[in-house]
């Protein structure tokens, strides 16, 4: 019986004990009851966000299909008017969200670096650590009061500048986590190769340990634009709002969030439909970022 | 920082074939934990010397302080004096990063850096200011750490995509690379199979010729293989209970494993200890 690659077993050497044991029927029954309760509640985590899904794409997706392409080339029209898009606001969320992270990204990148690489737990590194997580609590409204005072009251004008830096106070806790997660998931052993070979610490974070953990810095990037990208209050007086382009980043500047919190409330059907739109296009360019992210992070070294 | 220039003069100046490293009465603490009492010990040039002895007498602790390693760890404070090429290394005008430049290392674990098989070896030579042919340079590590045949078709290919051993062996050839004088290795083939430790043991008779070598392990036959001279050390509990490392006994590799002097060498080397 042995094949030639099998040693001679007896057939005893096998264990030959019964599994037809019966479970308490109780047991059985309790399993499968809190199975279902489990699945029940996942369903009922998922319902809110199945139906805003479901709300956006039934208001919203006519409105883009019958004026394709208008929706996205023309400027809102003034109330009673048919038609019309919001190509103002969706080139102002861009401009926005990319000024905040202009200002966010090496801030955020260039802290998360001393936090973790040079500082190392020392009493600076902490206390900054400390901040981030009080800046990640602080409210989009008062991150907007503070644009506000420091950068509107100066110029004289709201501004596309203005709504970036605001958004930036927002982005910048995002930016500093992710990359601190990403700098700390290299290994120990990397580093001390890279003392090993006599690099400086300089040296060794620019050209070995950043690198290795930009999947990290691309996914906190790609997470903080997400926010910043739904972010109303900061926004509605800074970057306040436009009925036309903004000729300059010195202009008020027409985002989708405020676009959509104004006409939401408006008392025109119109309007209103422009709202559904817009905010499925924010929905739509927040999936799109976020699933970016997801295949960013997937691409890791370590 | 450190003076560079004086710092070449004077191992320019200094008389070849002495030790290279001299180690005087050597104690090391990690806070006010004594690891290491004691230790007298000469590195001749050119030679391998093993280290060897039961886990936690404190061979890792001594090695990482020839290329001051232990300066990362916090609270790790060394005693007495320790010279390269007659100059103290824990002298304050010393830049550690200056003496990890002469002394490299190789690690227990494998660790390649998330780059190129090229770049990983082009990356080092390049921070220590290496002006010539980068391709001959790769070729020529690569070739002495006896990787170049199995990777040359593959330079662009990422050096963590390499077996266990090929990565042992490119961190060597990358240690090689920036030509230091000594090359600390702890526990280079732990994580390796036989063949692979065989092929490093084999690069270590081969890098004799340039380097000087201080290798831990834990493998008597490796150290009989391979090490010129070993050292032997040991573990004991001290007066206040906690145990501390010192060295038993130095000599020729033959004279430790044949007619060591100690009888602590000797129940060890022929595995009756403890
Ligand atoms: N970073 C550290 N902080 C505090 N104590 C340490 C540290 N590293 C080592 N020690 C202690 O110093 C002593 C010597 O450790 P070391 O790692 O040098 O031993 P070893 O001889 O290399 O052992 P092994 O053969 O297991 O690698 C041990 O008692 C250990 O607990
Ligand atoms: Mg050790």
């Amino acid at each position: 019986m042995s094949s030639p690659n099998q040693p001679d077993l007896n057939p005893g050497d096998f264990a030959s004990s019964e599994i037809n044991y019966s479970v308490a029927q109780g047991r059985k029954v309790f399993g499968n009851v809190m199975t279902g309760l489990v699945l029940f509640c996942v369903a009922l985590a998922l319902l809110p966000l199945g139906s805003i899904l479901f709300m956006l794409l039934t208001n919203g997706l006519s409105r883009l299909f019958t004026d394709f392409p208008s929706v996205f080339t023309e400027l809102p029209p003034p109330p009673l008017v048919d038609g019309g898009g919001f190509r103002n606001a969706i080139i102002g969320t861009l401009v926005t969200c990319f000024i905040g992270a202009l200002i966010s990204v090496p801030f955020g990148v260039l802290t998360a670096i001393y936090t973790v690489e040079f500082g190392q737990g020392n009493r600076l590194s902490q206390f900054v650590r400390f901040c981030t997580n009080v800046l990640s609590g602080v409210p989009s409204i008062i991150a907007g009061l503070f644009a506000y005072g420091i950068v509107v009251l100066a110029m004289g004008t709201f501004s596309a500048i203005a709504g970036g830096v605001a958004l930036s106070v927002l982005m910048l806790p995002i930016i500093i986590r992710t990359t601190e997660e990403g700098l700390k998931s290299i290994p120990r052993e990397v580093r001390q190769g890279l003392v090993g070979i006599g690099a400086t610490n300089f040296q060794g974070v620019f050209s070995v340990i950043l690198p290795a953990a930009l999947p990290f810095v691309a996914t906190g990037v790609t997470l903080a634009l997400a926010r910043a990208a739904g972010e109303t209050a900061p926004l509605l007086f800074t970057a306040l709002f436009n009925q036309f382009d903004a000729r300059s980043l010195r202009e008020p500047t027409a985002t989708l969030s405020v676009l959509i919190y104004n006409y939401a409330i408006a008392p025109y059907k119109n309007q209103n439909e422009l709202a559904w739109a817009a905010a499925l296009i924010v929905v739509l360019m927040i999936l799109s970022v976020s699933i970016l992210a997801r295949t960013l992070t997937s691409r890791k070294v370590y | 920082m450190m003076n560079s220039s004086t710092y070449s003069d004077a191992i320019d100046n200094s008389a070849a074939g002495h030790p290279v490293i001299r180690t005087e009465n050597v104690s090391i603490f990690y806070g006010n934990f004594q690891a290491v009492r004691n230790v007298f010990l000469d590195i001749p040039k050119n030679k391998v010397v093993a280290f060897i002895g039961p886990s936690g007498c404190g061979k890792s602790t001594l090695l990482r302080c020839y290329n001051r390693l232990n300066d990362l760890i916090p609270g790790a404070r060394v005693e007495g004096k320790i010279t390269y090429q007659n100059i103290d290394l824990y002298d304050p005008k010393v830049d550690p990063v200056e003496v990890r430049r002469r002394i490299g290392m190789v690690f227990q674990r494998p660790n390649p850096f998330p780059k190129s098989i090229y770049e990983n070896i082009a990356f080092g030579a390049r921070i220590n200011g290496y002006k010539g042919d980068m391709d001959e340079l790769v070729e020529r590590s690569l070739r002495s750490a006896a990787l170049w045949d199995e990777v040359k078709d593959k330079l662009k290919e990422s050096g963590l995509s390499l077996s266990g051993g090929q990565q042992q062996r490119l961190c060597i050839a990358r240690t090689v690379a920036i030509e230091p004088e000594v090359i600390l290795m702890d526990e280079p083939c732990s994580a390796l199979d036989p063949i692979s430790t065989l092929r490093v043991e084999d690069l270590i008779h081969d890098l004799k010729q340039r380097f000087t070598i201080i290798i831990v392990t834990h493998n008597m036959q490796q150290a009989s293989r391979v090490a010129d001279y070993t050292a032997f050390f040991n573990a004991e509990a001290g007066e206040t209970g906690s145990r501390f490392g010192y060295l038993v006994e130095y000599d020729k590799t033959e004279h430790i494993f044949n007619a060591p002097k100690e009888k602590s060498t000797q129940d060890y080397v022929s595995g009756r200890f403890g």
